[in-house]
């Protein structure tokens, strides 16, 4: 009986390893082929580069005339930091009111922000794009920080006021009586206890906005303005063969600020998924 | 008194940013975008009145029809395909593996990258026609041919991307897995059930929430696909509309052909059959799902 048991896990470890292998197959023909001289990606089927060139990257980062890929690094960079700390900083402090605090209409508005979650962004798509418009923000990153800024990700909100529920009120209270006001619970308290439900908030912020390809067409125009997302798109003009090689080193360092990302921070995105449902 | 007024206004206080864009980015652009959608817009001329018409040209227009084909198809098969790949994976690594944390990684990273433009670019190129797909099948002697530039076979490609992201699905159901009790399927097993039957007992029920949930959100999000179906096609969503996928041709609409009126009125119907199909399956979940054991079987 037990021997045929672990026979059976055996089955189940080789089942699950081999169709593991064919679903990252794809990602690491990505990598090894990004290795191999442009003439070996198509001709070479197989997996282990038999010469090993750095010449893709060179070539990749160098797609654009008088530009390179570190500038649409630097932008989506800039664009992801600014995402990051912006709906740290105004998703918890509506969270901390909806949470911690009473006030009129309270009710009425955490419903609201609730149905926002649910809310197809395409709804709000032309007047927010004409608003912008207006404000001439039309080619810069303001469209895609300034939201950010003023805690539209209200899925996040959600997030954190669970989070601050759990905290004991009798935190607040003793605080209360030591003479905090609730601006120094907040941040006092409620912020440094409430890491876990910030560093979710900040990685799934960091992996959206780098990812996010929509509004960055949307709203960027010129070459100067590109993020990473937009400047592997050039690739799909300059097609033929000739681009491929490029196009795979620099896919590959697009993915990677992601996969590092990862590394460090694997049991909080997976928990975060687990717990929260959020789409990774 | 004073200092209850003081709290309310520190309270507003710190909602202020999410008052502003509450107002100003989200109530206020919709009820724009529904006046929007009973006009004329280009942007730089005024909206102009034009009643229902943009909603009627719907049904006349071929490429609307179309993007309605195209992502029905997607949803319809796509979703299904994502959730039983997914909860039969997550059955797999439940049951008491050793290395569960690495596989668990394996099959979560395409979810995690595969939203990406690297991803969606890799995907064309695989099933191109000099792509890794038609190497694959030449092992069996089984001619290729360029997948993605097929109008019959376009949309499975991208329907293959979707599913190969089953890995967050896939994530949530083995967190409910994990809260199933395993002494039920012990007692299963001692009156003789075999592994179907339990299935059927014991697992499908005690995990209807977490289906129900993964049902919605995954079909939510399948209904607004835009990146994969954009790079694949090279933002045409061709060939022969055959990517055109409804937010794509959205897009299309307002921001290559300046018919923002249109625009909005396909993102109203958008978030109009969004709204039904969550109340549909929320309704029909009284019929399937249920919240605690020992309750109807």
């Amino acid at each position: 009986m037990a021997k045929s048991f672990s026979v059976k896990k055996l089955i189940i470890h080789v089942f699950i390893l081999s169709f593991g292998l064919v679903m990252l197959y794809p990602v690491i023909w990505m990598v090894s082929s990004s290795l191999k001289p442009e003439y070996l990606i198509f001709s070479q089927p197989g997996l282990w580069p038999s010469e090993i060139t750095f010449d893709n990257y060179i070539n990749g980062w160098n797609i654009v005339r008088n530009m390179t890929f570190g500038v649409f690094f630097q932008n989506s960079f800039i664009i992801a930091t600014i995402a990051v700390i912006g709906n740290l900083i105004t998703c918890s402090m509506a969270a901390y009111a909806f949470a911690r605090m009473n006030f009129p209409l309270k009710r009425v508005f955490f419903a609201l922000m609730l149905v926002t979650i649910m809310l197809p962004s395409h709804v709000t798509l032309v007047p927010q794009y004409a608003i912008f418009h207006s404000f001439g923000w039309i080619d810069t990153f303001l469209p895609l920080t300034v939201p950010k800024l003023l805690a539209t990700d209200a899925f996040f909100i959600f997030l954190m006021v669970q989070f601050f529920r759990g905290i004991p009120k009798e935190l607040d209270e003793s605080a209360t009586i030591d003479g905090c006001g609730p601006i120094q619970i907040y941040y006092k308290i409620i912020l440094p206890l409430a890491s876990p439900a910030l560093l979710t908030t900040a990685i799934f912020t960091f992996i959206w906005t780098w990812d996010d390809f929509f509004s960055q067409l949307l709203y960027l125009n010129t070459v100067s303005n590109f993020t990473v997302p937009l400047g592997l798109r050039l690739f799909l003009d300059s097609q033929g063969q000739s681009a491929w090689g490029g196009l795979l080193a620099m896919s590959v360092l697009s993915l990677l600020p992601i996969m590092i990302l990862f590394f460090f921070f694997q049991r909080q995105i997976v928990e975060g998924i687990a717990t929260t449902g959020v789409k990774g | 008194m004073l200092q209850k007024r003081k709290n309310y206004l520190i309270a507003y206080m710190f909602l202020l940013p999410w008052f502003i864009g509450f107002f100003g980015l989200v109530v206020g652009p919709m009820i724009s975008s529904l006046y929007l959608s009973f006009t004329q817009y280009d942007l730089l001329t005024a909206p102009q009145w034009v009643g229902a018409q943009n909603y009627v040209e719907m049904f006349n227009d071929r490429k609307f029809i179309a993007s309605v084909k195209v992502t029905t198809t997607f949803v319809v098969i796509g979703v299904p395909l994502q959730l039983i790949a997914a909860l039969f994976i997550a059955m797999l690594l439940n049951k008491g593996l050793s290395g569960i944390g690495f596989y668990r990684t394996v099959y979560y990273i395409p979810s995690l990258l595969g939203g990406s433009v690297a991803i969606a670019l890799l995907w064309k190129n695989i099933f191109g026609m000099n792509g890794i797909f038609n190497d694959f099948l030449g092992i069996f002697g089984i001619a290729g041919r360029g997948w993605v530039s097929h109008p019959d076979y376009a949309i499975y490609t991208l329907i293959a991307l979707a599913t190969w992201q089953f890995g967050s699905s896939m994530v949530i159901f083995l967190a409910g897995l994990k809260q199933i009790p395993g002494e039920l399927y012990e007692a299963a097993s001692v009156d003789g059930a075999n592994p179907f039957m339990k299935f059927k007992a014991i697992t499908l029920p005690l995990l209807s929430p977490v289906i129900l949930f993964n049902l919605v959100m995954v079909s939510i999000s399948s209904l607004q696909v835009f990146t994969s179906a954009y790079i694949v096609s090279e933002g045409s969503g061709g060939p022969a509309n055959s990517t055109l996928f409804y937010t794509l041709y959205l897009y299309q609409k307002g921001f290559s052909f300046f018919e923002m009126g249109y625009a909005s009125a396909m993102a109203w119907l958008l978030l109009i059959v969004i709204a039904l199909l969550t109340a549909i399956i929320f309704f029909s979940s009284k019929y399937w799902v249920h919240y605690e054991y020992g309750g109807k079987s």
